[in-house]
């Protein structure tokens, strides 16, 4: 086994992960539920940010599950923040340590600021703050949607994140009302690439791929600047299933094609994993259906449900420019996508 | 801010002190000079008439070379006030402001910047909440954190401003109080009004204002603490407790700092909490916070011209509340009107935040003197010295008719506006 020094240095912009760090920096001291993705997916992210890191959180499961007093998993520096709060945490502790380190009141180093939220406090109530963030580019952070698809621990409750049709507590199914959640997901990692042409670095990824999620991680923190990444994390409380089969929905998620697998790097959109071999045509999707009925915030689904859901996912492989990413079905036709022909400058013309 | 021609230089105190130059500054500008000789590391802004001019000036100065932080536009004063919490709490001495509605959208923010104990300042230029939209000054913005464990002063010119930014973070920072602070100021009144200022050198505000320091409490790699896990009933009220004996150390850690600002620049008020102006014979006191302070003593020369032993006390600290202080300087006396530029609707007499507070330190006095409510100037409506000389009136009108129940009177306001009268 490497040391975290020696394993780290392997980690840089470009070259896969092949080594990990043996210690662990998010550790015992918690109480997230049994089968509970997201304190796996804190786990990963302390891991391969190493020691000098400063990490804050916002309200949600990774605060309330994670940090009771008296009791803390976290090797590294960590603050909570509020809900809102994960942008702005960010802003303030990077530039707090930049000012610091340049008047030379603290040794100039570089310290990785990390802010995580949830799909509630990320893809809601913080959006406006995450955007500000991702547009400093004078300050180095990465802030780390976990999505676990609900106001989880505050009694289930449906955000700008779930899933069409799922049963939450403010969204039941009913004798008269069968959906109630009637919003399709929010796709937040691609609303702040598209909206942040200055932004570093933003990524899709899975709790179920532990390497491909920590490599995502780790660019972000190389390349510096503001970044992004998002983790899809199945959560056994919220979704209604048995714990053990966590780390199965996650992969299946991306198998059924909903969850998708990239990044967005230097000016390059990339797939990977699974996700790359289903573009590639390498894998099928599996039908949505088998990762549906799992899950008991889909039970009072029939037919009509799964074929509605199904018939979205397809039309976002088959319609869509970019599966994932880009809900455009057709561009005007004097542009030619992967050329410059018909958008030089006017002088050109 | 304009440099008047002849900048006036003194050698300052005794010894060869550090002396100063006069300026004519607004009371934004003259926070703003503070902000730069506190050499302060991290500013956010958001916009909001009438405070932003202090973030306006700033960033001119870090765009001119004459002060070195980080300025960061923020999305909101929620985002705002989040990064001021944020730096503070590795290090960083920060700053922030807002005015009305914007204090407001950022109340979370500044309820946990208190409740984790972190000497953040902020400049309040007191403004109306909406609606209807108003830019003129009411306290109700500032003192909506009044019960939260943020110090609040308000001050009356553009020199207490710049003096008043040196002793916020000398007394926030203080180990033993480590709590923020906020500097209330009447917006246009004293945001946009021109005073000539006496500005201090550098050296003299680095000797009054030590280096911030958290200690173990700072967010670094080399302390890797966590910080505000969550509590519930197990230990709740034990950290009110601390905030409330950090609080009750306030006053001592004040009446410290004054001392020392006298010492290290060669002037400074008399008393640190509140102003008493023509008190030593008082009969009466009007009692206020803020501009309203400048025309108070203007109506008490004139009503002491005919006789009247009238004095002004200006409450400058709000929080912590002076309440001794008041006992002994207002508690022999016949009458006392309380001006509030704010209201509380449905508060004791019907009264502002202001009265209730100095009704209730009075209470504990062994003469009760008769204490009556008047609200005044709401929504940047000028208060006047024929206003001042009107409450006095009433206050003695109070005493000779000695009726059942003190109710609070509205100064300045047009009654039964329109059809339908009251609504």
């Amino acid at each position: 086994m490497a040391t975290v020094a020696e394993a780290l240095a392997d980690l840089s912009v470009g070259r896969r992960l092949k080594v990990l760090p043996l210690e662990e920096l998010y550790t015992s001291g918690h109480r997230t539920c049994q089968g509970c993705e997201s304190a796996l997916v804190m786990r990963y992210m302390a891991k391969v940010a190493g020691p000098r890191t400063v990490v804050t959180g916002t309200t949600g499961c990774m605060y309330v599950a994670n940090t009771s007093y008296n009791s803390t998993p976290w090797v590294v520096p960590w603050a909570h923040t509020q809900l809102g709060a994960a942008g702005s945490s960010a802003l303030g502790t990077a530039a707090g340590l930049e000012a610091l380190m340049r008047k030379g009141k603290i040794p100039r180093e570089k310290i990785n600021v990390i802010a995580f939220c949830s799909d509630g406090g990320g893809g809601d109530m913080g959006l406006s703050g995450i955007s500000a963030a991702m547009q400093d580019t004078r300050y180095n952070l990465l802030i780390l949607l976990y999505d676990n698809e609900s106001y989880a621990n505050t009694d289930i409750q449906a955000s700008g994140m779930t899933p069409w049709g799922a049963v939450t507590s403010f969204t039941p199914s009913g004798t008269k009302k069968k959906i109630s959640q009637h919003r399709w997901k929010k796709n937040v990692p691609a609303l702040l690439m598209a909206g942040h042409p200055q932004g570093r670095y933003f990524a899709s990824a899975s709790s179920g791929f532990g390497m491909d999620l920590m490599e995502k991680v780790r660019i972000a923190l190389d390349v510096g600047g503001p970044t992004f990444v998002q983790t899809h994390d199945p959560c056994p409380k919220g979704w209604d299933f048995d714990p053990r089969r966590s780390h199965e929905l996650a992969i299946l998620a991306v198998e059924c094609g909903i969850t998708v697998l990239w990044d967005f790097l230097e000016g390059e959109l990339r797939y990977q994993g699974v996700t790359r071999q289903l573009v590639e045509g390498a894998l099928k999707r599996r039908p949505v259906a088998e990762y549906l009925q799992i899950q008991g915030r889909f039970a009072h689904f029939g037919d009509e449900e799964i074929d509605y859901f199904q018939s979205q996912i397809d039309e976002m492989w088959e319609q869509w420019l970019l599966p994932g990413v880009l809900p455009a079905t057709a561009i005007p036709q004097e542009l030619e996508l992967g050329t410059a022909a018909g958008r030089g400058r006017s002088e050109d013309v | 801010m304009t440099t008047i021609e002849k900048p006036v230089s003194t050698p300052g105190p005794a010894g060869g002190g550090p002396g100063y130059q006069e300026e004519i500054l607004t009371g934004c500008d003259a926070v703003a000079q503070s902000l730069r000789l506190l050499d302060v590391d991290v500013l956010a802004g958001y916009p909001i008439r009438p405070y932003d001019a202090v973030m306006a000036t700033v960033a001119k100065m870090i765009a001119n070379g004459e002060m070195d932080a980080e300025f960061i536009i923020a999305d909101s004063e929620h985002s705002q006030f989040e990064i001021g919490k944020h730096a503070s709490l590795v290090g960083a001495r920060s700053f922030i402001g807002s005015s009305g509605v914007g204090w407001m959208y950022g109340m979370e923010a500044l309820v946990v910047t208190s409740s984790l104990r972190l000497p953040v300042v902020a400049l309040v230029g007191n403004r109306a909440l909406d609606d209807p939209g108003a830019f003129g000054v009411e306290h109700n913005d500032a003192l909506m954190v009044r019960d939260t464990g943020w110090l609040l002063y308000w001050v009356e010119t553009a020199q207490e401003a710049l003096d008043m930014t040196l002793m916020a973070y000398r007394v926030a920072e203080d180990h033993r109080v480590m709590l923020p602070c906020a500097l209330s100021m009447d917006g246009a009144f004293l945001t946009h009004s021109q005073h000539v200022v006496q500005v201090p050198g550098k050296a003299a505000v680095e000797r009054f204002v030590p280096q911030y320091d958290l200690g173990d409490r700072r967010l670094h790699p080399d302390n890797p603490i966590s910080v505000a896990p969550q509590f519930n009933e197990d230990w709740v009220m034990e950290a009110r407790r601390q905030s409330d004996a950090a609080m009750r150390r306030v006053p001592g850690v004040i009446e410290e700092a004054a001392a020392e600002f006298k010492e290290v620049f060669g002037r400074g008020p008399e008393d640190p909490f509140v102003e008493a102006y023509m008190m030593q014979d008082a009969e009466y006191a009007l009692v206020g916070m803020g501009t309203v302070g400048m025309v108070g003593k203007v109506a008490v020369d004139q009503m002491r011209a005919q006789g009247k032993k009238v004095g002004f006390l200006r409450v400058k600290w709000f929080r912590p509340f002076p309440a001794s202080r008041l006992r002994s300087l207002l508690g022999g006396l016949k009458g006392i009107g309380v001006i509030d530029r704010d209201y509380s609707f449905g508060s004791n007499a019907w009264g502002g935040v202001l009265y209730t507070e100095v009704a209730a330190a009075l209470y504990a006095s062994g003469s009760r003197p008769v204490v009556v409510p008047f609200i005044a100037g709401l929504g940047g409506r000028e208060v006047s010295v024929q206003n001042m000389v009107e409450i006095q009136g009433v206050v003695e009108q109070h005493i000779a008719s000695q009726p059942a129940e003190v109710d609070c009177h509205w100064i300045g306001v047009r009654e039964h506006v329109g059809k339908g009268g009251e609504r």
